[in-house]
């Protein structure tokens, strides 16, 4: 079953794409939970079929080859390589970059790589994804189980031909003996992969594994570093592809989400008989103020959720609203402080300087707002036995949490990861999981929820607000003798991005499961932006506690890269207004406190190709796309660096300000970015072209609204982000590959170096500083009107 | 753990309706009132894709007599015995449409949940208008969202498909 019919599959139709050979697996593995559903997830972990022979066994077991890696016939004369990893791909092209990475090792094709992702019968806990690691960590443990596996393969080979490995050679799969010219194939040692032990260390994120056989040196790649082109965009383009939206079982239901009338509004009644006529209509089902119905089709479903009449108590009035957010961040006692960066005398320094500077930045509630509101697919059996499709960044950790939820041993719950639209971080999809598991239990059959727009966009997890006030002194001479930064925040963990108890999920909680805290997570410099290094300086990070401590739709957790925009937003943009009182150019003065060589380099890369001239002089409106000065129109430029776990990016911005409407349009954009070795050029060009985009949006448009109870920006027009007319009529990505460092992360650092850089442009433009995000034209035009 | 469950199953009318998708005529038992898009969904056309159910997005966009239409706002009174094209009527992976070929070369999407609508509104674009300016392709896909952001390729591929190059 499963992988040996898929290759059977593939076999008989050789004509059929890759992309579709993989979707078909994945129909496979849908379908064979129809099968025997008592015993799928068991039967499913076996992988017995493959290698034939192989022990059957009930988890993956990271310390064998073979749990990371096959290599198994198909396509005839041909072979595949089968690869098993926890890392998922949730859009950026980390399976193409992935597969390049173990060709690279193996000597194959890349198109000869398949992947089984995050599914928890068949593949290792890797963590799921998070913090732009996928690259930097998740494929060590591949690339090392890939050269492992081209070494058995030639320790096999040389059985075969009778020469020494050292006298083989490899190309496409083909092993040739150098002395003899005799060749073999891999295709022909399949069965040399079994039975081969790995030393394991770390485990999520830091899992690895090491054989004994040493992966190749970067100066030798020839396939790692050059431009694959995305193994996933032809089947999504020709519709060829699933998405966790398409995923269909028998019996299934369609199921929605009835949320409460507010934060802690508590369920009173609930009268269905308006939905009783709805033709498929099956139920309404609740548990404490979990409400949801189901149907056997989509639009019952769609339709009785509007139909069914539900009575909630007042919702409690505990939200500040958010024109008040960031004076109740200030105002509140903080449930917990702490100082993360500590040098010198700051405050005393500050105390005796020439100058003080001083400014408070403010970044707001944003929402993950995913393409995809999210769904999610759950066949919940009556003796536990449990089967999760879903497209949430970690699906070895919602098992741990189902297990909890349902009450029943850790084997008895599967969970299967399902491309769903970019997730960003903890967006709800392991929520819209939640509510499965719930309605599935609760109906005896399989069901299907597919959230509502403003399931998502209000109820969705948030990523948090922050306020960051900075003082600093200079003395007569412009130089920096002391700076403090302290920040209010919300936590970046309180719903923990790794959800693996059951208190996680919004629905459980609504439920009645007490909510589970995350964890402490502060905006915090210098991690958060780049450590400059003044002689004198505190950073004291407060976070305050959340409204409310469950089932709230202001619940904060990770949203790409959490706290990192907000706390890079307020550094860098005061790193400029330093400058400037400093009177010196904010290039200059960057590099004057940040002595670290790579971010001199992105940022004088960044200056070279963006043309950039030297600023220090009071301020003169450049005129660089030739606007009437007269006019609406005016232009200018600013530059922001942005440095995360290693990697460091310098973004040049040029926008264009109208002064009459306030509305901000960036015109070009020039990233110099440096995150090590490069995998893959062009899909890193791309994920950072469109981090831009969505940075762009991120510092422009979205703010979550709220009143006291609830929050108010629930679809597209309330919840606004860039569309078409926003694009740059320029977008220049310089890459500084770095072939002596590893590969570092590349999803989140480029989010770091926007806001500031287009903050400063528009004070470049204008004269008017603008300290809260997002820069609407109702902000803009009230700075210029002073 | 024990839910409270409520309500009864209950079934009523349907019409027989007439659905034309990609030049194939089928049957289907629908309410009338029923958007096209979830119609769509359960006969296998599933490229158009829910993103917001209001209208507000384009990753549910069909064609229908020539238009971008979104199909979660279309019910099914009124589309039933059109012409309806969808992502899957246009190419296959062996042969792409031009229009899927030119996002291919663009590498244009990072997720691709939202490039049904691009994909569609591009090809209905470019039916009307073969040779459309930098502001007629900003302004056909103002309705648009991509949450990744890929709109920079989005717009070199139609600049390419269009024949125009940013000044």
């Amino acid at each position: 079953m499963q992988f040996g019919s898929s290759l059977e599959q593939g076999r008989r139709d050789m004509e059929r794409s890759r992309r579709e050979f993989i979707r078909d697996a994945t129909g496979l593995v849908i379908g064979f939970s129809l099968i025997d559903t008592s015993l799928a997830p068991q039967v499913l972990a076996q992988r017995s079929t493959f290698p034939p022979g192989a022990p059957g066994r009930t988890v993956p077991a990271p310390d064998r080859l073979d749990g990371w890696l096959l290599i198994n016939p198909a396509y005839g004369p041909g072979y595949l390589v089968q690869v098993f990893t926890g890392k998922v791909e949730i859009g950026m092209g980390v399976e193409t970059a992935l597969a390049q990475i173990i060709a690279e090792e193996l000597d194959v094709p890349v198109d000869r790589v398949f992947f089984v992702m995050g599914d928890t019968a068949q593949t290792p806990d890797q963590g799921g994804v998070g913090g732009s690691t996928s690259i930097s960590q998740g494929a060590n443990p591949l690339r090392n189980a890939a050269a492992l596996a081209r070494a058995v393969l030639l320790r096999r080979a040389s059985e075969e031909l009778n020469v020494p490995v050292a006298d083989l050679s490899v190309r496409d799969g083909v092993v040739t003996a150098r002395t003899t010219n005799r060749t073999t194939s891999y295709s022909n040692l399949l069965t040399s992969l079994t039975d081969v032990p790995l030393r394991v260390t770390g485990q999520g994120f830091g899992l690895n594994v090491q054989g004994d056989a040493k992966p190749k040196s970067p100066a030798d790649y020839t396939l790692v570093g050059t431009a694959v082109p995305r193994v996933d965009l032809p089947p999504k383009l020709t519709g060829t592809f699933s998405y966790i939206t398409d995923v269909r079982i028998a019996g299934m239901l369609h199921g929605r989400v009835i949320r409460p009338a507010g934060v802690g509004a508590k369920l009173q009644r609930v009268d269905d008989s308006a939905a009783k006529s709805i033709a498929g209509y099956v139920r309404t089902v609740t548990k404490g103020d979990f409400v949801g119905v189901v149907a056997e089709n989509e639009w019952a479903a769609i339709k009785a959720a509007k139909a069914v009449k539900v009575t909630w108590s007042a919702p409690l009035t505990v939200f500040s609203t958010h024109e008040r957010l960031y004076d109740y961040l200030r105002t509140t006692p903080p449930k917990s402080s702490r100082d993360t960066l500590k040098r010198g005398e700051a405050a005393m320094a500050i105390a005796g300087a020439a100058k003080v500077v001083e400014a408070t930045y403010e970044f707001p509630f944003q929402s993950h707002a995913t393409m995809g509101p999210g769904c999610a697919v759950a066949d919940v059996k009556a003796d536990g036995v449990t089967t999760v499709w879903s497209g949430a960044q970690k699906p070895h950790a919602m098992q741990r949490a189902f297990a909890e939820l349902l009450g029943v041993p850790l084997e008895r719950v599967r969970v299967v990861w399902v491309e769903d639209s970019g997730s960003y971080g903890r967006a709800g999809f392991e929520d819209v999981a939640c509510d499965a598991v719930l309605l599935s239990q609760a109906a005896g059959r399989p069901v299907r929820v597919q959230w509502m727009r403003d399931d998502m966009t209000a109820w969705g997890p948030k990523g948090p607000p922050v306020v960051s006030v900075m003082r600093a002194g200079l003395d007569a001479g412009g130089e920096v003798v002391g700076l403090e930064y302290t920040s209010y925040a919300f936590s970046g963990n309180e719903v923990n991005a790794v959800p693996q108890v059951a208190g996680n999920f919004l629905g459980a909680q609504l439920a009645g499961v007490p909510a589970v805290y995350g964890g402490d997570e502060f905006a915090e410099w210098s991690r958060m932006a780049p450590p400059y290094a003044f002689t004198n300086v505190l950073a004291r990070a407060h976070l305050i506690a959340g409204f409310h401590p469950t089932a709230s739709p202001l619940r904060s957790t990770h949203l790409r890269d959490p706290e990192g925009p907000a706390v890079s937003f307020a550094v860098e943009s005061f790193i400029d207004e330093l400058a400037r009182a400093a009177g010196a150019d904010p290039i200059e003065f960057r590099v004057k406190y940040y002595s670290e060589p790579r971010a001199k380099a992105v940022l004088e890369a960044a200056a070279e190709k963006a043309g950039w001239q030297r600023r220090g002089d009071p301020l003169v409106r450049r005129t660089t796309s030739g606007p009437d000065l007269n006019g609406p129109a005016v232009t200018g430029r600013g530059v922001s660096l942005g440095v995360r776990n290693g990697t460091y990016v310098a973004t040049i911005a040029d926008v264009e300000v109208n002064r009459r409407t306030g509305v901000v349009r960036v015109t070009r954009f020039v990233c110099a970015h440096d995150c090590g070795l490069v995998v893959n050029p062009d899909g890193l060009t791309r994920t950072i072209e469109a981090n831009l985009m969505q940075s762009i949006s991120r510092t422009l448009k979205e703010e979550t609204t709220f009143d006291r109870s609830r929050v108010t920006s629930v679809d597209w027009p309330t919840y606004g982000i860039v569309r078409a007319s926003d694009v740059p009529d320029a977008v220049d990505i310089v890459l500084v590959n770095r072939k002596d460092l590893p590969p570092g992360g590349a999803g989140e650092p480029s989010s770091r170096a926007i806001a500031a850089a287009i903050g400063s442009a528009i004070f470049d433009a204008t004269g008017v500083r603008l300290r809260r995000v997002p820069f609407t034209p109702a902000r803009v035009v009230a700075g210029l009107r002073g | 753990m024990d839910l409270c469950v409520t309500g009864q199953v209950s079934f009523a009318a349907m019409s027989r309706l007439s659905l034309k998708v990609n030049g194939k005529v089928r049957t289907v038992d629908a309410d009338p009132d029923c958007p096209l898009l979830y119609v769509l969904h359960d006969e296998e056309f599933r490229n158009p894709r829910f993103g917001c159910g209001l209208g507000q997005c384009g990753a549910c966009t069909v064609i229908i007599g020539g238009r971008a239409v979104r199909s979660c706002q279309t019910p099914m009174k009124t589309a039933a015995g059109k012409d309806i094209t969808t992502l899957e009527g246009l190419g296959t992976p062996g042969k792409p449409d031009r229009v899927q070929q030119a996002f291919i070369d663009a590498q244009a999407f990072q997720c691709g949940y939202c490039l049904n609508g691009w994909v569609m509104t591009t090809k209905a674009l470019l039916d009307s208008n073969p040779r459309p300016t930098e502001s007629q392709i900003r302004a056909a896909f103002e309705g648009l969202v991509c949450r990744c952001g890929s709109h920079v390729r989005i717009l070199d591929a139609v600049r390419q498909l269009a024949g125009t190059r940013q000044a």
